[in-house]
């Protein structure tokens, strides 16, 4: 579904990463880990668009999605998470999910201002529509909360359900788990297992062992900027290479 | 369902207020005053949609306001020309220009916007000033015809008080249906974090020249209302000074709310007609003003009210705990 062809970038003088390809199948939860400074989260920022690969090519169901712009991936189907959690602080829980729905609505300035009978239609829509999402990931209750008032874990929590209202194929998690503790990482878990069932492709980033060890496959090994492994978890934790990046060798 | 009840509510008190307040004052002055506030309202509207909401600085607005007064003055004191078209048209002039300029300049961010904005303002008030040949200069412009309805003439200022309340009380409604449909919440989302709206597939960069653009018509039309109305115009209404007395009556009123352009407006137009002895430092007054808003009070004096309210409310309840306990 989504391919990596010989990813690199160079910051500079620095090699960030180098001829990293990998591909992701539809309907699996691939895990993308590595330790710190493997070049994970700038893989992310090149598939969503936000840098510029020095060369390589991504292609998304057969299209080549290099050097889109960032704001055209969400409507091919292509959302992510960020790793700090970026919020639309000021909105309510509901209107941020309610963003989510912008790429799928398509009332302009002018029917807006004049609340022509087609918005009207569309809003209400796009309310109905981020409730249910809301209550799939059980956040009903908060809906009338300013999003920077909620505790961290259920900002996390926000972000996933407003890149689902997005209606993706396939959502990418940069460390959806980082900040969370460990019962709610359990439900991050099970979140990301309902996810997946609706037919929605996840790609994560973790440091969290368990949490990729127990729904991941395939993971991706980065190291240094250069792939380093990819397998079922079993493999990647019998692999020689990755646990000598991990623990370091002699 | 009931919010939005509440919302029609309000805006309907409010509308009913505006276009009473004439039978209540006597005065001529005041109702010349209030004619104003409502030329102000509409300006500290279509500014706030871009600062307040979309978060993009303007320093520069003062000039749309003057492209709109001028545009409808020079044409329609110089051709037989319908002066409601030429308004159009104003707006339409104000829009294109937004709209070409945008792009380059809303490209950049914080600081560097507002610089260019400030230059886009500062060049239009030198062009204002030094073309005297088709501005008439330093010395303005006069004899700008009163707008007119088949046999109604909008000369005196009861006729100009309803002309420009039911405009702005329009501008009003149009503002709030925007502000509170999914553009309005992109632009928030842009406020908030831009990459995050990109990421959810807001185009960022579309969005912001259009509501630079929707911002300079609503200032246009705002213009050219003001030229019919006072029916002189001079480049000095449209400098510097200015915009930075726009900016502050949106962050008085409240960022991002349209009620605060309101409040804002009012106050700031009405303080240096009481205060008369501000006269000359009323630059340093706004300063001022700034500076304490957004120390203490960010959310504008609408923010202030929901705090007051908010705090009545508390010890209303304690009051009533204190008295179930007795």
């Amino acid at each position: 579904m989504l391919r990596l062809d010989s990813i690199t970038k160079i910051f500079g003088g620095l090699t960030a990463l180098e001829e990293v390809s990998f591909s992701v199948a539809a309907g699996s939860i691939t895990g993308v880990i590595g330790p710190n400074g493997a070049g994970k989260t700038t893989l992310f920022n090149i598939v969503t668009g936000l840098y510029a690969q020095t060369s390589g090519e991504v292609v998304l169901d057969g299209k080549n999605i290099s050097f889109l712009d960032t704001e055209k991936l969400a409507s091919l189907g292509l959302v992510r998470t960020f790793q700090n959690v970026e919020l639309f602080g000021q909105m309510t829980v509901l209107e941020n999910v309610m963003v989510g729905l912008h790429t799928g609505t398509k009332s302009g300035i002018f029917s807006c201002a004049f609340r022509l009978p087609r918005q009207i239609k569309e809003e209400k829509f796009i309310r109905e529509k981020s409730m249910e999402w809301l209550e799939f990931t059980g956040m009903t209750d908060m809906a009338g909360v300013a999003a920077a008032n909620l505790p961290f874990g259920k900002g996390r929590l926000l972000e996933i359900s407003r890149a689902l209202a997005a209606n993706p194929k396939m959502i990418l998690m940069d460390e959806p788990a980082a900040g969370l503790n460990s019962r709610e990482t359990v439900e991050l878990a099970s979140l990301i297992l309902k996810i997946k069932e609706t037919g929605i492709t996840v790609v994560l980033v973790e440091h969290d062992m368990d949490l990729v060890m127990d729904i991941c496959d395939p993971i991706v090994v980065l190291n240094l900027g250069k792939k380093l492994a990819q397998g079922s978890p079993r493999e990647i934790q019998e692999n020689q290479e990755v646990i000598s990046a991990y623990l370091g060798s002699d | 369902m009931t919010e939005k009840k509440r919302q029609i509510i309000v805006f309907l008190i409010f509308a009913a207020a505006a276009l009473s307040a004439p039978f209540f004052l006597k005065d001529s002055y005041l109702i010349t005053v209030l004619i104003f506030v409502g030329i102000n309202t509409i300006l500290a509207i279509g500014l706030n949609l871009l600062l307040g909401y979309a978060g993009q600085i303007s320093l520069g607005h003062a000039a749309f306001f003057g492209l709109g007064a001028y545009i409808s003055g020079i044409l329609t004191t110089r051709f037989p020309l319908d002066p409601f078209l030429v308004m159009i048209l104003a707006a339409f002039c104000a829009g294109a220009l937004a709209f070409v300029i945008g792009f380059p300049i809303l490209k950049l961010k914080g600081h560097y916007l507002a610089m260019a904005t400030l230059g886009f303002g500062i060049i239009m008030y030198i062009v204002f000033n030094e073309t005297v040949s088709v501005t008439g200069g330093p010395s303005g412009l006069s004899g700008i015809p009163y707008l007119s309805v088949g046999p109604l003439v909008f000369d005196n200022d009861w006729n100009n008080y309803y002309l420009v309340w039911i405009s702005t009380l329009a501008v009003m409604l149009l503002a709030i249906n925007l502000t509170q449909s999914r553009i309005g919440r992109a632009l928030r989302a842009i406020h908030d974090s831009e990459v995050a709206a990109r990421v959810m597939g807001v185009n960022a960069r579309i969005l912001k020249v259009q509501i630079f653009t929707v911002s300079a018509v609503i200032s246009a039309f705002a213009g050219s209302l003001y030229a019919h109305v006072v029916t002189f115009i001079a480049p000095a209404s449209f400098g510097f000074h200015f915009s930075v007395e726009l900016l502050t009556m949106v962050v008085v009123g409240g960022l991002g709310s349209i009620y605060g352009s309101f409040l804002g407006a009012a106050i700031l137009t009405m303080l240096p007609e009481f205060l008369r002895v501000f006269h000359d430092l009323d630059i340093i007054v706004y300063g001022l003003m700034l500076i304490l808003m957004t120390m203490f009070m960010p959310g504008g004096l609408v923010s202030g009210i929901q705090m007051v309210t908010q705090y009545i409310a508390a010890r209303k309840a304690k009051r009533k705990d204190e008295h179930a306990q007795a």
